[in-house]
Order: C-alpha cells, then structure tokens, then sequence
C-alpha cells in the first residue's frame, strides 16, 4: 500500500497535492470531487469588501499568463458565513489564506479566521499586486518579521507564509519566517512581470504590471523552493508553474513537502486528481512506498557540479 | 471520443456538471471571408445546455501559433439528435487562427458547457432579437428554443452588408420574422432601428428583448426597454481564465438597487439582465 501522506507541522495531509491560493473555488466541486485533494486553499481574503484591480485582469504571454486581479474579497463576515461551511463537508484540512495592508490589520484579521473549520492560516504577505509597485511585506527580512511576530500572537493554528519571488534575499525572508512563527512556507508567489500591446502601445492588464503564472516561471519557483528548504527546518510548500506530474516529482525532490497546482487548473480543470493518479503510479514504478521517500532526495552533489551538469544536458 | 471522469459530485447539488471532452472534428469551414463554422461529435452530457452558454475550448498549438489559455466561444448550435455541437467563429487571434487549422478528424478538447444562458419565461410570448455581427451567432439557439417552446420572434440583424448576415436563412427556416439591416443600404443607424422597433411594439407588442455585440443595441434597447416596461437580456464577453469562477479575471461591472456591482462573466453570465449592463 503505497503512503502519500504528507506532513506539513501538526496536519497531515492524505496527499501533496492541494490548489494554489486565487486558483480555486467552490465552483470546481462542479468538476470533481473536492474530496481527493490533499487540502484546500481559499482565495484570499480581506477584512473589508474589496472589488479588485481594472480589466483587463489577465493576459496571455507565450507559455504562461499574467494576472492583475487585485484581490477582490466579499469581506470576513460574509466569507466566514458562507466558504467556511462550504468545505465542512470535507475532511481535507481547509486553509484560510488572507491578506491586509498593515501589520496590524493583518493580525486582526488572522485572529478572526481562527475559527473551528479553519485548520491553517495561509498569510499572504506578498501578493504583488496590493502594495504600490508590488511592493510586500515578504520582499524584505525585517518586513517579514514585523508582521509575522504580529501574527503569531494573534492564532495558535498554524501559520504558512506565502514568499514573493519579488525579491533579491530569498533564504533571508525564508529564516526570518521561520524564525519568527511560521510553520510552513509556501514558496512562492507570482512574479511580477508586464505585457505590453504594440499595437496600442498599452500595457496589456488595466493595472499595467501583475504576476507571471504557469510553466514559464517554474524553474525561478522551484530554485526558490530549493534553497529555501536548505535554509529552514519547517516544511516548505513549493507553488509556481506546476502543470504536470514530472513537475509536482521536481519540487518534491527539490525538497518541498507538498506542492500547490495553481495556472494549470485554468487550463485542465480536474489537473490535480489526475496528477495524484500519477504519482501514485511513479512511485510504484521507482520502487517507493512512500512519498516522504522523494521529499528532499535530491543528489546535491551533481547538481552542483558544473561540468557533470553540462555534459548531462541534451 | 474519450471522456475524461469529470463528474458532478451528487451529494453537493451543484446545478449541473461540466465535462472535459476531446471531441472530433466533422467539419471546419469558411462561411465567407471573415467567419468559420465548426461542428463537433459531441456527446449527450456536452449537449445539454441551453442558448448563451459557451464552452471553453483548448486550443491546439501549431509552428506560429501558441495560445495558451483556453478560449471562451458562444454556442452557435446544439442538435442532441445528430451529436452535434456548432461554434461560428471569427478568427481574430491566436488562438482562433490555432482552432482554424484543424481538420475534419482531429481532435478538440473542450470544457463546459459554462455559464448562464438565456431565459425565456412562460408569458414571453413575442421575443425580439437584436444582433450585430458576430453577436447573431450567440443569439442563434434562442432561435431554436422560441421554435420548441412556440414563442413568436422577430430578430433584427445588422452587419455591414449582406455578405455578412450569416444566420438570416437559419432564422427564416424556423420560421422567424428576419429584418435584415446593413450599413452598405444605410439601413443599419441605430434611428431605423428604434423606429423599426417602435413599429414592431405597436402592432404585435414585444414581451422580451434578447442582445449580443454592439454598444449602441445596447443602449437603444435600455432606453425602449426603459420607456415601455420591456425586459430584456444581453450577452456579455469579457477575457477569461478558468471559465468557470474560480480566477475572477472576467468580471464587468453592473448597476443594480442604485449601485455598482462586479460580477463574474464566465459565472454570474455570460447572460445578464439587460438595464442592468454597463456598456464600454
């Protein structure tokens, strides 16, 4: 009997494989059975009811997309009344990701989330498209800290900390969060990237910039991944650009202890059953018993050479 | 025909399922120098929907074009009795210049059916359609369903001329009242319009009004719906992602009980009341 359970803190997960934060909704309970997944992500969240940014919200670079959603959120009280109770009816653990401008915002409203139903807060400390030229709290070390020691204080559930890729110090604001309270990183965010129309000569979103999703951006993502779960003790979570099984494998290796699915379901919306199918069937066919067997089994030592790396290469 | 296990979750009650199907082509042809007609084997779970739904079609990746994302298309035609589903489109892209290449035999994948098509309810009686361009093809099945539910329509179409009011023997054949409008007979401003509308209200009453793909319509069929207490529909398109409410890419903004509300046009529509849509 092959074991996909996975171990993210204190909750186990029956496989690695849950939605992506913005990617996921209630309305793909249409498509298959919520059931399978391994957790579920909500959108995030505010306090206040917020609308979101201007169409265009999306376009369509070669291989991937960009997005400028903007966060739109019908509010806490109308989120805990209605999402809440929606993935009761699963036992897949349901993780609340939300967002706020001000540390102290921030903690309040993780302190509303942390409600019965609710069995981890996603904080969402870099969405790049909330902050003014996306800036986050996740950009910076001290940032990071500031408000993580704020939200720790705030829920006793456990606290995954969603990184931004927007950012030159990487394992800094990883050790700065798990230092500070986090429990899991979820690494990371989209990128943040621009598309312009030469005919117009617009930029291509209302906002003018958002984030880079899908294949196109998973090697940035999973380098990301990669040194952030050398940096840090607590498990990391690996999200970009995911959209096969060989994909999810990649991050596993890389040392990630689940992966969140998240372009790719806009493109194959029932993606995620079907890579849980394939991983069970890699793993029998590598003689695994276990998911926890590929989680960090990366062979440094090549990857780190050079020249074995160059010859290696088709 | 591989039907992937997509599967509404029964104990849920969500109002309908939707399926992921590689479907085969049976033909995709030029209709005139602009419009293309595909028709699709589909199976019966694909062909249960109504008029003003769309499908989310993944289009195929060729040498110059490499679309993406999937592509939302109205649903031109649905004829559960041969196993097809039809789509009119324009190939103004990528991805309909990728969808244009296939041939009779290759194989499409699509996704739905999506969204929230049309209604029309039981003291409807005459219904009057108001198209232009590629809006007649969004607004074609209503056609059908006024035919299998005995209502009376008349369905003014507009184009720029007559090459391009493609569905005017489609509608005659099923017995709809055709007005054609072109720009080329200075026939299709939008004060022939109202005064062709107007005419159509005095003598046999108009019970609904049904829109698609043009500002201008829009605003004219608000203001005699306005003025005569006609309710009415309109077909809106939007860029989307999913298609199906979970990125919250296609939203529009709508007025409704003095304010301004964003909905989903891939959920919440791609139907919506008529005085309730905002133009661009």
């Amino acid at each position: 009997m092959l074991d996909l359970t996975t171990q993210i803190g204190s909750l186990t997960l029956k496989n690695p494989i849950m939605p992506a934060s913005g990617t996921f909704s209630e309305d793909l309970a249409q498509v298959f059975d919520l059931g399978a997944l391994g957790a579920h992500v909500t959108k995030t969240v505010t306090r206040e009811k917020r609308s979101g940014n201007p169409t265009p919200r999306v376009c369509e670079v070669r291989g991937s997309m960009l997005n400028s959603i903007g966060i739109p959120s019908k509010g806490i009280e109308a989120f805990k009344a209605a999402v809440i109770p929606f993935y009761a009816r699963y036992d897949a653990p349901l993780v609340v990701s939300i967002s706020a401008g001000s540390t102290d915002e921030f903690a309040t409203l993780c302190e509303e989330v942390s409600v019965p139903g609710v069995a981890a807060v996603e904080v969402n400390i870099s969405c790049p498209n909330i902050e003014e030229d996306g800036k986050a709290f996740a950009m910076r070390p001290s940032t990071t800290e500031a408000v993580m020691r704020k939200l720790r204080d705030a829920t006793d559930l456990p606290l995954w900390a969603k990184l931004t890729p927007n950012t030159g110090e990487t394992t800094e604001v990883a050790k700065a969060a798990a230092e500070t309270g986090a429990d899991a990183l979820v690494v990371s965010n989209t990128l943040l990237a621009m598309a312009i129309d030469i005919k117009t000569r617009r930029p291509k979103l209302g906002n003018l910039m958002g984030g880079l999703s899908g294949p196109a951006f998973k090697p940035i993502a999973l380098r990301m991944a990669y040194q952030c779960a050398k940096s840090v003790e607590i498990p990391v979570i690996g999200c970009g650009g995911i959209s096969s099984v060989e994909d999810v494998i990649e991050y596993l290796i890389a040392g990630c202890a689940a992966v969140q699915v998240g372009t790719a379901t806009f493109i194959e919306p029932a993606i995620m059953v079907r890579m849980i199918d394939e991983l069970n069937t890699y793993l029998q066919s590598q003689g695994l018993s276990s998911v926890a067997e590929l989680v960090g089994s990366i062979e440094d030592e090549q990857a780190s050479d050079g020249l074995i790396f160059m010859e290696a290469a088709p | 025909m591989n039907i992937s296990a997509l599967q509404t979750h029964p104990k849920f009650g969500q109002p309908h399922s939707i399926h992921e199907v590689e479907c085969a082509i049976k033909s995709n042809q030029p209709v005139n120098d602009e419009y293309r007609l595909l028709i699709l084997d589909a199976p019966s779970e694909l062909l249960d929907c109504e008029p003003g739904q769309f499908f989310h079609l993944l289009c195929p990746l060729t040498r110059n074009q490499q679309p993406y994302l999937r592509r939302p298309m109205s649903i031109y035609g649905y004829y559960p009795d041969k196993g097809e589903l039809h789509f009119l489109y324009k190939v103004a892209g990528e991805g309909t210049a990728a969808i244009g290449t296939l041939g009779t035999g290759d194989k499409l994948n699509v996704l739905g059916p999506l969204g929230r098509g049309f209604d029309i309810l039981p003291d409807w009686r005459n219904l009057l359609l108001v198209a232009r361009g590629v809006g007649l093809a969004t607004l074609a099945p209503l056609a059908l369903e006024a035919r299998r539910l005995d209502r009376k329509l008349t369905a003014i179409c507009s184009a720029r001329s007559e090459h391009f009011l493609l569905s005017l023997d489609y509608f005659r054949n099923l017995g709809v009242n055709v007005i054609p409008l072109t720009d080329e007979t200075a026939t299709s401003d939008i004060n022939n319009m109202r005064a062709i509308i107007e005419k159509l209200l005095a003598e046999d009453g108009i019970d609904a009004m049904y829109t698609c793909g043009s500002n201008r319509i829009l605003k004219l069929l608000q203001s005699i719906g306005k003025a005569h207490d006609i309710p009415g529909q309109i077909a809106l398109e939007q860029q989307m992602a999913c298609g199906i409410g979970m990125c919250q890419c296609c939203v529009r903004a709508f007025r409704r009980d003095g304010d301004v509300v964003n909905e989903r046009v891939c959920k919440e529509g791609p139907v919506f009341d008529l005085q309730e849509a905002i133009g661009c």
